[in-house]
């Protein structure tokens, strides 16, 4: 099926679906991979999540240049997610210390959470995807 | 992989006609991209594929349909930024098809 | 001596902590790919590479930084070099240690 078939067929239950992100880019296809289903899931006009966590929140560093390493520069991508209609973006506020960094340093605005913040997110999903 | 002919010079495409390498494209190779689908390109096709290579070096992706058409929408006004005024000029599909001339991949989500 | 090099992320996988801990003084230790985020300021881990670097020299490569847009922070005596660097450094050394 054509996503331009799949653009008039909305209409059935709505789920959450939560994504979560804990790799770096780059050195695994995960991230993209990630990014990719996310792009892609938006079709489906679902209730979606996107949880940074981990080395996850590498993926929204600013000032990312991979000329050198002759990998395409994806991050530009996460700014187009608003335009999906994937907004709710979250980062977890420990990782973000454990690595030295702030909201500030990241491509997006994001929402900031605590560990105890995002376990009641998770629970609240209907369906979690890991990457 | 498959070529196509543009001013003598063989231009290479994938198996469904969406330019190799980015980085080869030029007005030539959108004319005859359309001209191999009988379709005669317009301004008012120029400016979406214009849009389109736009938004690609801005976010590094081609855009799905619905939100071509969003984004149409935003910069060039309702009148032009609605399916029925986008599925005339591309009727293989807005995202497919102008993407296609403009060089980009085929729109992520698209299969 | 040896060429010891880390390409996996210090959050993530034990590589950079063993290869610290294996790794005799005087030695070269370059980190790679996703080896390179063990080289910037302020994280967790960033004093177990300082007190390395008493006794260790210690490098990174430049793309792999550039391309994760870390270049503002990456730690002061870490030596960032280009590929023809690598090379140099694999030559100079009797043999690498990948930690993979």
């Amino acid at each position: 099926m054509s996503e331009e078939m799949m653009e008039e067929g909305g209409g059935g239950v709505i789920k959450k679906f939560c994504y979560i992100n804990r790799k770096a880019p780059y050195g695994t296809i995960y991230a993209l991979e990630s990014l990719e289903v996310v792009l892609i899931g938006a079709a489906f006009e679902q209730d979606v999540s996107v949880v940074f966590a981990d080395d996850g929140i590498y993926q929204l560093t600013k000032g990312q240049d991979t000329a050198g390493i002759e990998m395409k520069n994806f991050s530009p991508t996460y700014r187009a997610l608003e335009m999906y209609d994937v907004e709710k973006l979250y980062v977890e506020k420990e990782s973000l210390e454990e690595r030295g960094m702030t909201a500030d340093d990241l491509i997006v605005p994001v929402e900031v959470l605590s560990s105890a913040q995002l376990q009641d997110l998770m629970e609240d999903q209907d369906v979690v995807l890991s990457f | 992989m498959a070529t196509i002919d543009v001013a003598g010079n063989a231009v290479e495409v994938d198996e469904e006609g969406y330019l190799a390498d980015r980085g080869d494209w030029n007005e030539e190779i959108a004319t005859e991209m359309a001209k191999i689908d009988d379709c005669e390109l317009s301004d008012n096709h120029w400016e979406v594929i214009k849009f389109l290579r736009e938004y690609y070096e801005e976010y590094q992706i081609a855009p799905a349909v619905r939100v071509l058409t969003k984004a149409i929408g935003k910069k060039l006004g309702p009148d032009k930024g609605n399916s029925k005024y986008l599925y005339e000029l591309f009727p293989y599909g807005p995202a497919k098809q102008a993407c296609k001339y403009a060089g980009l991949p085929k729109p992520t989500g698209c299969v | 001596m040896l060429l010891h090099t880390v390409n996996k992320s210090p959050f993530q996988h034990a590589a950079l902590g063993s290869c610290l801990r294996l790794s005799k003084d005087g030695s070269a230790i370059l980190l790679i790919e996703d080896g390179v985020y063990g080289a910037l300021k302020g994280t967790k881990i960033s004093s177990d590479i300082e007190n390395a670097m008493k006794t260790k020299k210690v490098y990174a490569l430049e793309p792999d930084i550039k391309a994760r847009g870390v270049q503002d922070r990456v730690l002061d005596g870490i030596t960032l070099i280009d590929y023809a660097g690598f090379v140099d450094l694999a030559a100079e050394n009797k043999a690498v240690e990948a930690w993979l």
